[in-house]
């Protein structure tokens, strides 16, 4: 063949007929990729898009993303998700112990981090043996105790579960705990033990895991692989690099959560723990001034804003629920609370776990201020508010009248507990 | 009946200056200790006294915490690179100590926290952590009350002896003063003394500002990265309750709240 480029008239003469029979057949000839003589690929301008129903050239620039983004709504693009690829692990060679916090029954992102670090170094084992010439296979193991609320665990990443669920590790209950994580270390011999290196009994749990076994665990780790560890010291003023150990307590931000791969989040088996004596004994959560908590730390805020008429009725709300008030911008320039309650952009930014907004339509400068909470209330007359976008429940009513029902509900379950005391609570607490 | 308390002190370190301070958390400890005790409470630091002790940053120290009203204070003698552990072990033993007080974290070296650990794995005592205060000791055995976040606190009874460390939601140390700090004495006692091995491999440097992570927006599409960019609020998932009584709105909250258990 020579290099001659030659030219065909009829067919350029039926390109040019929109209207001539072939004219289709003929343009389809050479569809897919078309190079240039300079051998760059040539992207042809006219053939881009369809005609659209009503004769017009229409481009869809979206991708195929325009229906679920758009109109059609959320049912469909929930349908459109992709399932993300499952991580199956038939019989694991090596365990790496996780033990998450479990704030509420939940991981936090701490948790999510500590579980995305301990695939990283799975990876990285399973790799190290690859090149040996053998294969085997790590699974992450959650160690939980207690009640568990969270859902999408093998979305975080957890390939075995070990779930504790017992009256003896309720609450707070660190020998029990104890016991049962050195047994599980005496079982599964796991390669690591992760802990988050947190208030909320990571850091605690890890330490006395680590005392009982003898081992120095790394604190405060940040760096990890699986040779060297990078560590804090000194008040956070000195970084420590050494040999990983076997049991670390890793600070926030310590690894990527895991995203792209879903886990099987099988249940392990272990055998009875056997707690021995008890020296620590729980009593329960002490009753606390809900306004002497700072208001940027509260768990539980009652917070007002334009649409609370009656402030009496919502002082008493706050102090029959136990919440910590709040209040809008409104609310305070109006007078009705101080400065200091304000919620939001100018205010505090608050991450309480449950947030009810009474009377508050959501500004955005609000809105920033509870990005961080979990669970937001609303109770509002107006159903198209931002507020109620953003609510895990919204009301729609009177908050006056609804305030009143709820006190009297709230007074008449505190009545049921207080007069036969702990016996009833902890009852409540084991049907939970 | 007193109870024997201890209080164990440790060199702080000042987090803008670097300079060596009275420590935080162990001021606390000492604090509940002389609130426990008053005068009787004992107080020890295990660090180096030798010749070069006089004048030194760590006698400052020191006679910072003896200036909280202290006569006296042991130090047990250790080198720099010392483990402390066998040591303080040791001593708190033969001072059948009921109540070791202590900060969560050093501020200078390691400040791992596994000091009061590995005390308790070492005499078999009980130990809590984070104490905020300790209400009475009696009976053998002590109501404390723990530090929880967010304010909250949770009552214990532990039995005694046991080692606690103190949280900062303790309250705060009593001035110092200067005079009786100085007229304070040093009881200097030879401990077993054990090197720390492992640590000498470490490498220590000034501490690196710590990435920040960034928000990857993993869109595959213009409409992804621009919903990612301007998505206001996520969800949208939430009940609205709109015709119901009050009451059954009502009761919808408490339930809310019964189930994240905000409401005890």
């Amino acid at each position: 063949m020579s290099d001659i480029i030659r030219r065909d008239p009829r067919t350029e003469w039926i390109a040019r007929n929109r209207l001539h029979p072939l004219y289709e057949s003929v343009i389809n000839a050479n569809a897919g990729e078309v190079r240039g003589p300079t051998g760059l690929l040539r992207k042809n301008p006219h053939k881009v898009g369809f005609i659209g129903p009503n004769g017009i050239k229409r481009i869809d620039r979206l991708k195929g993303n325009g229906q679920g983004a758009g109109a059609v709504g959320r049912g469909k693009s929930s349908a459109n998700e992709p399932v993300l690829a499952l991580h199956q692990i038939e019989a694991p060679d090596f365990y790496i112990m996780v033990a998450p916090d479990l704030v509420g029954g939940r991981l936090t992102s701490h948790d999510k981090d500590v579980l995305g670090l301990a695939h990283k170094l799975c990876r990285t084992y399973e790799a190290d043996e690859r090149d040996q010439g053998r294969s085997s296979q790590g699974a992450v193991v959650a160690v939980c105790f207690g009640e568990m609320k969270e859902e999408s665990l093998d979305l975080a990443g957890v390939d075995r579960l070990i779930h504790l669920q017992n009256d003896v590790f309720e609450g707070f209950a660190p020998e029990a705990r104890l016991e049962a994580v050195a047994q599980i270390e005496q079982m599964y011999q796991p390669k690591h033990w992760l802990f988050p290196d947190s208030i909320h009994g990571g850091a605690d749990l890890g330490s006395r895991l680590s005392a009982r076994l003898g081992e120095r665990p790394a604190v405060q780790a940040w760096q990890v692989d699986t040779q060297n560890t990078v560590c804090r010291g000194a008040s956070s003023s000195i970084d420590i690099t050494r040999a990983t150990p076997r049991i670390l307590l890793l600070l926030e931000e310590c690894g990527d959560a895991i995203d792209e791969t879903r886990h099987e989040a099988k249940a392990l088996d272990v055998d009875a723990v056997e707690v021995s004596a008890v020296n620590i004994v729980d009593h329960g959560l002490m009753d606390v001034d809900p306004n002497a908590i700072p208001l940027a730390e509260a768990e539980f805020i009652l917070s007002a804003g334009n649409g609370i008429h009656n402030w009496e009725q919502f002082h008493d709300a706050a102090k029959a629920l136990g919440a910590t008030e709040g209040a809008s911008r409104v609310a305070v320039d109006d007078g009705f609370m101080p400065r200091f309650r304000q919620v939001g952009a100018t205010g505090t930014w608050v991450t309480a776990r449950v947030y009810v907004a009474v009377g508050i339509s959501g500004a955005i400068q609000h809105m920033q201020g509870i990005g961080q909470c979990d669970k937001v209330v609303a109770i509002n007359t107006d159903s198209g508010c931002d507020m109620v976008k953003r609510a895990a429940l919204s009301v729609i009513g009177d908050s006056e009248e609804i305030l009143e029902e709820l006190v009297k509900i709230v007074n008449a379950h505190k009545g049921q507990v207080s007069p036969e005391g702990e016996t009833l609570e902890k009852g409540s607490e084991h049907a939970a | 009946m007193q109870p024997n308390v201890i209080s164990l002190v440790s060199i702080g370190r000042h987090p803008q200056s670097g300079r060596a301070r009275r420590s935080e958390q162990d001021g606390r400890a000492l604090e509940l200790g002389l609130k426990l005790s008053g005068s009787h409470l004992q107080v020890a630091h295990a660090g180096a006294y030798d010749s070069t002790f006089s004048g030194s940053a760590e006698e400052t120290v020191l006679r910072q915490y003896a200036g909280m009203g202290l006569k006296q204070m042991t130090v047990l003698k250790q080198s720099s690179d010392a483990d402390v552990i066998p040591s303080l072990s040791h001593y708190l033993e033969s001072q059948s100590a009921q109540v070791v007080l202590l900060g969560v974290r050093a501020e200078s070296g390691e400040s791992s926290g596994m000091v009061p650990y590995l005390l308790a794995e070492s005499l078999g005592w009980p130990i809590v952590s984070r104490v905020a205060d300790i209400v009475s000791i009696e009976n053998g055995e002590a109501e404390v009350l723990l530090a929880l976040p967010r304010g909250q606190r949770r009552s214990v009874t532990v039995t005694l002896p046991f080692i606690a460390t103190v949280d900062n939601a303790a309250p705060e140390p009593r001035q110092t003063a200067y005079g009786p700090g100085q007229r304070a004495q040093f009881n200097a006692v030879d401990t077993p003394e054990v090197l720390d091995e492992l640590r000498i491999n470490w490498v220590e440097a000034p501490a690196k500002p710590r990435p920040k992570r960034l928000k990857v927006i993993k869109a595959k599409t213009a409409a992804e990265r621009f919903k990612a960019a301007t998505a206001k609020a996520q969800g949208g998932s939430g009940k609205v309750m709109k015709n119901e009584s009050a009451q059954e709105k009502a009761q919808a909250i408490f339930d809310l709240l019964i189930e994240e258990k905000v409401i005890r």
